[in-house]
């Protein structure tokens, strides 16, 4: 196809590597390619809430120059993005909230710091709602992101900035961070792979916390192969984080081939229970056919206490939320209110007026289930029956070495349509939160699509299976074109 | 409603917020919603169940006794929105 | 007091420990620098970073623990406890609260009749130290310097097995001496590295049931927690004999008026919302750990003033007065081993002439310019009969104003004691032949009289006659005639 190259945005990041190191195209040719992009298309998409183009220059300038040199990371000169959740040392870092509107970081995550040093080259920050705590990234105080496949509908959240950007092949990776679903989640609703590695496995030091014993970074990309790359480089162990954890690191790339012969795949009796819309399950099946005519088998298992992932994670998300959020006070960085006639006016007025609508109601819900009296019954409660949900996965993974199933219950749903109600927005997460209580690895990829709207496939394995439910993933997409298909308007 | 309105505003109080009048209303009406949802857990049988605080069964690990840091404070005081002679400062703190 | 009342205390000690960095960060602990040039990104709570605990912090506590005959936990857990105050960057301390690294220890006092007594130690618990804020000079703000913040503490909670005040003050004494002498604190209550809370309550005498208790805090010297808890006993005692009713709250001690008020009570602030720390995990210590650190605890007081009158003779009071630091306990063990004759001359000097000049100059006994060994080389000069107890003084300070050996100066100043007789007996008999009036009044019976011929004969030889050879040679002499 000499002279035919396929055009820069649509190839994945493995293309891409192979095209830098092949000299078809320099570091500079492909970030200025993707800038333009971010510059024509964003203002439809509201993805980023920075764009660091002279710096992502620089680097790339830099990239092209080492690599004229025979010196290049396993990611040099490749584009990445940020959710604006990740310290990035003298850029803006907001959380998509008020309160950390003027916030540039001194320090770099680990994630930034590592993927910074294989090479990665930044484009920008991306949307998200507000501290992460969405399932649609429409809390953002920098307004909601839009879905590229549906502008008036929502990309999911809160990495939904990350997924519309990679959806609309303004980049072909951005960083995420899922507490209940927020990288699986925009995923499926944006045709994209969203992975989230087991509890401990990528620091999470620089992240801002939301839920500290839930959160967890993980990447959003086209192709599980990309995501394999990513990860290779953001796991391992940091001394800096205490909840990091330290086991090996495999090579995620070189394992995406394993046979998926006698691989036992679950299949979640309560998954298919009233709640799935039925096209959507009807996408999910056909996945697991698929994966069926592999040579895997599909067993069914029960997870007997899913329904109470939500309320388990509505109890001990904010409660650890609420504490987490006490240091944005107005005294040492971010927003502060003015003319405050006391102390205590400055601590209420700046968190009142810096906070949007739901972080302050999930803070408030936090401080309620911590507070003297209902500690037992709410978060005390929480904990335990957290435990008997991590207990059924542990049951489940006894005989199947991957649960499969969708990532969410409906396709994407417009902009506003569950703003005013909290309880129809968390259970959106219904299918994913589990994972993060129970600390497991999951990943969503692309399965099909109802009414034009994409739908995803969800694949959970035990504890760091990273490396299975990657090749699941990977052989899924090998034998599937739904990740191919973009947008019209993006194309 | 499963919360009053002093609740909330006890709430309120120990989360440092302030709340419009507005806005107290919505977060009344939503935070007993909310509450309602989760009060679902006390009907689960929990009796012999262990807390679990973390998703991994990990222990702790000990950092070195050793000096790492170096004084940035130009650096982290840039960010912040009220500095005099090195101290962050804040409304007169009366005790 | 010896009312109807019974006083019911227990103490909160906050002890720093001793460590190079903060409990949760690699920042120094060093007391005094500019503000905030010792508060790193942990320190501040800025968004992101993450707490991991300090090995060093471990040690020291279950060293506390192996002293005080607690048990140490083989999983303790780090628990947050929420609230707002500007010198508390995260909006929550980082403490322990179910399950703290020590508990259910023991300390023997003595109690106001000079008698034994057990206090319990409910628990010791690891938690970071706050900031602190400052309210002058600049206008109409408060400022914060968060140095200080993360600094470790080791919080030791007491049952309220306290009956008094001095009860109360030789409990802190005593913890304050074991911190010390495990080395795991500097003790400094000039520089808030060993502070106290104070939990007072009275009762009638025989009521069961504990009395509404007050918290007194700000106690930042020996002295104040005697005063404070005194104030505090008859502040209480009047409200109950007037009818009235204690309030629970805390109070604060102002030394200026030896009185303590109330602090303006933040009812709702109380509720701290203690849950365990996400990031952090459980700290599991096995034995062999528990081990290991006990074969480096050092003899402790008790044991050590109980082995010094044993070893030396001493009298038990001035084995305690030795043995309250281990610094001065060293230093007399190192001084005895030069000077083997008399372990007791030694403790009188040590704790007398020593502990002045040490005191004047604000030195520590680690700091002294008298060596123990060139110590005891001046008790030996005293022991062998060279100079006398008056002349070692006058030598003793030489020494310490840097005079050079105790031996140097005894002979490039001629101390040395007269002890030739022939010599002596010149100068007595000079002496008396100055004084006929006193001679006729010694020999008329009035004995006192010897005093001042002593005194004359000493200031005759520049106080290098020895005494004793003086008193007999005088006697004799006087006899005659």
């Amino acid at each position: 196809m000499a002279g035919q190259q396929q055009a820069l945005h649509t190839q994945s990041l493995a293309e891409l590597a192979k095209g830098l190191s092949k000299g078809e195209f320099s570091s500079r040719e492909l970030i200025e390619t993707l800038l333009s992009r971010i510059e024509e298309h964003d203002r439809s998409l509201n993805a980023f809430i920075s764009v660091t183009a002279d710096q992502a220059l620089a680097v790339a300038d830099a990239s092209d120059k080492a690599r004229s040199k025979g010196e290049a990371g396993t990611l040099a000169g490749l584009p990445i993005v940020y959710k604006d959740i990740f310290c990035t040392k003298g850029v803006l870092t907001t959380c998509g909230s008020r309160i950390l509107e003027n916030f540039v970081s001194p320090y770099d995550a680990t994630v930034v710091e590592r993927l910074s040093s294989a090479g990665a080259v930044m484009l920008g920050k991306t949307n998200m709602d507000e501290f992460a705590m969405g399932s649609s990234s429409e809390t953002s105080y920098f307004g909601p992101v839009r879905n590229p496949w549906d502008t008036v509908r929502s990309p999911g959240g809160s990495s939904g900035g990350s997924a519309a950007a990679v959806a609309a092949r303004l980049t072909p990776a951005g960083t995420g961070t899922d507490t209940g679903g927020s990288i699986r989640q925009p995923a499926a609703l944006t045709n994209t792979v969203g992975l989230k590695p087991t509890y401990g496995r990528v620091s999470r030091y620089g992240m801002v916390a939301f839920a500290s014993s839930l959160d967890q970074a993980g990447v959003i990309t086209r192709t599980a192969e990309d995501a394999a790359m990513l990860l290779s480089v953001m796991a391992g162990f940091d001394e800096r984080d205490s909840t990091s954890v330290d086991h090996p690191v495999p090579d995620y790339v070189s394992g995406l081939t394993v046979s998926l012969k006698e691989l036992k795949i679950g299949v979640v009796r309560q998954h298919f229970d009233a709640g799935l819309n039925e096209q959507c399950a009807a996408r999910v099946k056909d996945a697991l056919n698929v994966l069926e005519q592999q040579g895997a088998s599909l067993i069914e298992v029960d997870l007997p206490n899913l329904d109470l992932s939500v309320p388990t994670y509505y109890v001990v998300a904010p409660a650890e939320c609420s504490s987490n959020l006490s240091r944005f006070d107005g005294v040492r960085f971010g927003y502060r209110a003015d003319g405050a006639k006391d102390l205590l006016d400055l601590y209420r007025r700046s968190r009142g007026d810096g906070f949007g609508a739901e972080v302050k109601r999930r803070i408030m819900t936090g401080t309620y289930v911590l507070s003297a009296g209902y500690y037992d019954a709410y978060y005390l409660k929480a904990q335990k029956v957290r435990q008997l949900i991590s207990q059924d996965f542990k049951n489940a993974f006894e005989k199947v070495d991957v649960i499969a199933g969708p990532t969410t219950p409906t396709p994407t749903f417009p902009l506003g349509e569950k703003t005013d109600d909290p309880i129809t927005m968390y259970l959106n997460d219904i299918y994913t939160i589990g994972a993060n209580l129970a600390g497991l690895p999951g990943i969503s990829v692309p399965c099909g699509f109802v009414d034009d709207l994409p739908v995803g496939l969800q694949l959970v394995g035990p504890h760091f299976a990273e490396e299975t439910i990657l090749a699941c993933a990977h052989q899924y997409q090998q034998l599937t074109d739904w990740h191919q298909r973009c947008p019209e308007a993006y194309q | 409603m499963s919360l009053s309105k002093e609740q909330v505003q006890h709430i309120a109080a120990l989360a440092c917020l302030q709340l419009d009048e507005d806005e107290f209303d919505d977060i009344v009406a939503k935070l007993s919603s909310i509450v309602d949802f989760v009060d679902q857990l006390q009907q689960v049988p929990t009796d012999d169940v262990v807390p679990m605080a973390h998703p991994l069964d990990q222990v702790q690990r000990l950092r070195p006794d050793v000096v790492t840091e170096t004084n940035e404070r130009d650096a982290f005081q840039a960010n912040a929105p009220a500095i005099q002679d090195g101290f962050y400062l804040v409304p007169k703190v009366i005790e | 007091m010896n009312s109807a009342w019974e006083v019911v205390i227990g103490l909160e000690l906050h002890t720093q420990l001793a460590t190079s960095s903060k409990i949760f960060s690699g920042a120094s602990t060093a007391y005094g620098a500019e503000p905030n040039t010792q508060a790193c990104l942990v320190d501040l709570g800025y968004p992101g970073v993450l707490p991991v605990l300090n090995a060093e912090v471990v040690r020291m506590a279950c060293k506390f623990g192996l002293a005080i005959n607690a048990k140490v936990a083989s999983r303790c857990v780090f628990a947050r406890k929420n609230y707002f105050y500007p010198d508390l960057p995260k909006g929550y301390q980082i403490s322990q609260y179910e399950l703290p690294i020590v508990y259910d220890g023991e300390l023997m006092i003595k109690d106001d009749r000079g008698e034994d007594k057990r206090i319990g130690i409910t628990r010791a618990h690891l938690e970071e130290d706050a900031g602190k804020s400052i309210h002058e000079g600049l206008n109409q703000s408060s400022g914060i310097d968060l140095n200080r913040a993360g600094t470790p503490l080791l919080e030791i909670v007491s049952e309220p097995d306290m009956r008094s005040a001095k009860e109360a003050v030789a409990f802190m004494r005593k913890i304050h001496s074991i911190v010390r002498y495990l080395e795991i604190s500097d003790g400094n209550m000039q520089e808030g590295s060993f502070r106290c809370d104070a939990n007072v309550s009275v009762r009638p005498h025989g009521q069961e049931k504990l009395g509404t208790r007050s918290e007194l805090k700000n106690l930042n010297s020996f002295r104040f927690v005697e005063k404070a808890i005194n104030f505090e006993i008859k502040r209480q005692i009047n409200i109950l004999e007037d009818g009235g009713e204690v309030a629970q709250e805390t109070r604060l001690y102002d030394s200026d008026r030896d009185e303590t008020r109330s602090m303006r009570s933040k009812e709702e602030a109380n509720d701290y919302r203690y849950f365990p720390d996400p990031d952090l995990l459980p700290v599991v210590l096995d034995d062999a750990f528990i081990a290991e650190v006990k074969k480096t605890l050092p003899e402790l007081p008790d044991a050590k003033q109980a082995r010094f009158v044993e070893q030396y003779a001493l009298k038990p009071s001035d084995a305690a007065i030795l043995t309250v630091s281990r610094a001065v306990a060293d230093y007399f063990e190192a001084t005895v081993a030069e000077f083997k004759d008399n372990p007791k001359t030694a403790a009188n000097w040590i704790t007398g002439e020593l502990s002045a000049a040490l005191h004047r100059d604000g030195m520590e006994i680690t700091d002294s310019k008298i060596a123990p060994a060139d110590l005891a080389a001046l008790l030996s000069r005293i022991q062998d009969g060279t100079i006398s107890g008056k002349i070692a003084k006058e030598v003793f300070e030489a020494m310490w104003t840097g005079g050079g050996g105790a031996n140097e100066i005894i002979e490039t100043r001629g101390l040395r004691q007269i002890t030739d007789s022939s010599a002596i007996e010149k100068i007595v008999d000079a002496v008396i032949a100055a004084n006929p009036d006193q001679v006729k009044q010694y020999r008329a019976g009035k004995v006192k009289v010897l005093g001042f011929f002593v005194g004359q004969v000493m200031k005759e030889t520049g106080g290098k006659a020895n005494p004793g050879q003086v008193n007999e040679v005088l006697k004799r002499r006087l006899r005659k005639g």
